[in-house]
């Protein structure tokens, strides 16, 4: 008979380490894919992660492309760790998007230092107010939030669709689906000539830097963290759930709503539907790779951004099929789930008496 | 001084050797926007690119490149890893193709659907798609018993609309009382999205559904419920045996071909190509025998002096849906026309989505 028990003592040291045995095991499940499907495992893995990033260009590519996964998962530990499960980022990234790049287009043409931040700011507000609906009818209405923020990100998805389709789309752009470009006066300013890296990373480094600083430095940080350990400390501790919930959300919106102003006035530099492959999601892999801590997050972004760059080389120098990228991201996630489950748990295979068994 | 000579001599043909060696090097690339099993638009780029291949000139694709923030990179990627010609196969690709020209000048860039070639690496190219939905309006008409044709649409541009346009002239040339009612489903590939807009149009009495997306969806739930349909983009007869009268298929293979070697040999120039029934790149699947004999023959005739040019899908008179004239009795629609084409013509119902 097998029986699970929970462990008393989980050593910290372990509880942050787990998510590298994750990574070494994609890696090597990695290997036995691409054994199995008829590749040289070292050759393919090597150009899963290393050649991707081998040169300048690479290596900010995969900036670029964490920034966003960075920003967003941010924001999500936020709502992770007080037992608020937003799983509607991509919705609140789309509507940040959307509210961020109308104020571009209505800016079109014109010059001004004032507008981009502008920009900025009204994404952020955007994401924000989006991600307050699953929150106002979580705490007024008892709904389940998980279910509100996902169906949103349809509602948000469909608005941008219509928005690029009719009123806001390229007067002259033979009504293909898409805005016009935006002036340099909204365009993230680049780091470097050449490269697509823009401030937008800035803005992630901040929020690093910020969630740090409320999540282990003030009273709102200490509130998230009990009403996450036990609801019921919680109330008992006399925390206002209700306004910790709202904040949250907040918190969270807002960062999502960066990422999508930050792709589009970065590499993209207009509106039209396929302004995130499904970043909101894949953050939420993120978040938890990185231990919802805010430096861990940085690192978990990396990787999993490493995840999409690698699927594509892969693609061009071996003809691997691209859908590995999310094999690979599904398989850490996987890995991360089993490995924290035989952390906390642990299972004890029990020799049983032919008597014992009769009771 | 002989001995210096022969040797320069043999250093020169071994370096000519060498630079018609780089030729075994030179390499094609290819950008999908789509999975290569969709059995539709990329299905199609894929099948041009096994033909480069068998060409005896190597190849390279990125599938699923999604229209945003990555396809630069992939794009990009492909120039920097020696990659001398690259087709992009979507029109989401427009801007960063020539981003990324302007970048690579020894790299040849060809652009499937779009109008922008600001570098002179940049070529676009698309097909007169409109020529098969000729035909297929031809059929549509004479197989329709409830006179209504239901059109699957996915974006109000101007490829879209020239396909609805040359459908309904055709089909009304040989039934007047033709009506086609459209569902507009703003996506290029989505299965269900498809299959319902398919049934929508079928509950609202159409016998006959086509499309201008890329799924097999609308062709199986025409299949299931009984009504004529045609494929799109690529074959698609064995999703729909019974319901599919023909299909449009879009055969690339003859210009990759032709672009790769010409890219090869070093005869590769700067154009815009628009080519249809003529040329092959618009080809008919297999008509299905339920249309009976003389309409296969009809339908094959027209098919010739389409490709012959004896017959144009536009010509005049055509009015628009409030009946003021766009092509005068005796004139055919010229390019230009076609290629901004943004207006309905009369016989089509309801109002291009603004």
């Amino acid at each position: 008979m097998i029986k699970i028990e929970k462990r008393n003592d989980v050593p910290m040291a372990l509880y942050f380490f787990t998510p590298f045995i994750a990574i070494i095991l994609t890696i090597l499940g990695g290997g036995i894919i691409f054994y199995i499907l008829g590749f040289n495992p070292i050759e393919a893995l090597k150009f899963y992660f290393i050649t991707p990033i081998s040169n300048l260009y690479g290596f900010s590519e995969l900036l670029l492309k964490a920034t966003p996964l960075c920003l967003i998962a941010i924001g999500l530990s936020f709502c992770f760790k007080s037992n608020n499960w937003n799983i509607g980022a991509e919705g609140q990234l789309t509507f940040g998007a959307i509210v961020g790049g109308g104020v571009a287009l209505l800016f079109y043409n014109q010059e001004g230092f004032y507008i981009l931040p502008l920009v900025i700011v009204a994404g952020a507000i955007g994401g924000m107010i989006f991600a307050l609906i699953p929150a106002i009818l979580k705490t007024y209405f008892n709904t389940n939030e998980i279910l509100v923020s996902l169906m949103l990100v349809y509602v948000s998805k469909l608005l941008l669709d219509y928005l690029v389709v009719g009123p806001w789309s390229n007067p002259e752009g033979f009504n293909f689906p898409e805005t016009r470009q935006f002036s340099d006066s909204s365009r993230m300013p680049l780091l470097f000539e050449g490269l697509r890296i823009h401030a937008g990373i800035f803005l992630a480094l901040a929020a690093v830097m910020l969630s740090w600083f409320i999540l282990y430095k003030t009273y709102l940080g200490f509130q998230i963290k009990v009403s996450g350990l036990s609801l019921k400390t919680a109330k008992y501790a006399g925390f206002k759930g209700k306004t910790m919930i709202l904040v949250v959300f907040m918190i969270s919106g807002a960062c999502a709503g960066l990422a999508g102003v930050g792709e589009i006035t970065g590499p993209i530099g207009q509106l039209h539907r396929m302004i995130s492959p499904d970043y909101g999601f894949t953050a939420i892999i993120v978040a938890f790779l990185g231990r919802l801590n805010p430096f861990g997050i940085i690192f978990a972004s990396l990787v999993v951004a490493l995840t999409y760059l690698g699927a594509e080389t892969a693609q061009i120098f071996l003809q691997i099929p691209k859908y590995t990228g999310q094999v690979f991201q599904g398989m850490i996630l996987f890995f991360l789930l089993a490995s924290d489950y035989l952390l906390f748990f642990k299972v004890k295979i029990l020799n049983l008496k032919k008597n014992e068994l009769r009771h | 001084m002989y001995k210096n000579f022969f040797r320069y001599l043999i250093s020169a043909i071994f370096l000519l050797g060498f630079s018609v060696n780089s030729n075994a090097d030179f390499k094609v690339g290819f950008v999908y926007v789509g999975p290569t099993g969709d059995h539709g638009w990329t299905f199609q780029h894929h099948e041009g690119r096994n033909a480069v291949e068998a060409a005896g000139i190597k190849t390279t694709f990125v599938e699923s490149v999604p229209e945003g923030a990555d396809a630069e990179r992939v794009i990009r990627q492909l120039a920097q890893s020696g990659h001398d010609l690259i087709f992009t196969t979507s029109f989401g690709y427009m801007d960063p193709t020539n981003k990324v020209a302007k970048d690579f000048p020894n790299v040849k860039f060809e652009h499937a659907t779009g109008y922008k070639r600001e570098h002179s690496n940049v070529s676009t190219y698309s097909a007169r798609f409109y020529e098969g939905r000729t035909l297929l309006g031809h059929i549509a008409g004479k197989m329709t018993k409830t006179n209504t044709i239901g059109y699957i649409a996915s974006f109000p541009i101007p490829e879209v609309i020239r396909g609805i346009n040359a459908m309904t002239l055709a089909a009304q040339k040989v039934n007047p009382n033709i009506k086609t009612k459209i569902v507009w489903v703003f996506t290029w590939y989505d299965p269900g999205k498809e299959a319902e807009a398919a049934q929508a149009l079928i509950d609202q009495g159409a016998d006959v559904i086509m499309q201008h997306t890329d799924s097999t969806a609308p062709v199986q739930t025409a299949e299931k419920a009984g009504v004529w349909s045609f494929g799109q983009a690529s074959d698609m007869q064995r999703f729909a045996p019974k319901s599919i009268l023909t299909s449009i298929i879009d055969d690339w293979a003859p210009y990759y071909v032709e672009r790769a070697i010409a890219a090869r040999d070093g005869t590769w120039n700067q154009q815009d190509t628009w080519h249809g029934l003529k040329e092959g790149m618009v080809a008919m699947g297999p008509y299905n025998s339920a249309m009976g004999a003389d309409l296969v023959k009809e339908v094959e005739q027209l098919q010739k002096d389409l490709a012959s040019g004896k017959v144009h899908s536009f010509t005049g008179p055509i009015y628009d849906q409030k009946g003021n004239i766009l092509v005068a009795e005796g004139k055919v629609a010229d390019d230009g026309m076609l290629a901004g084409m943004s207006v309905y013509v009369k016989g089509v119902e309801g109002d291009i989505p603004k």
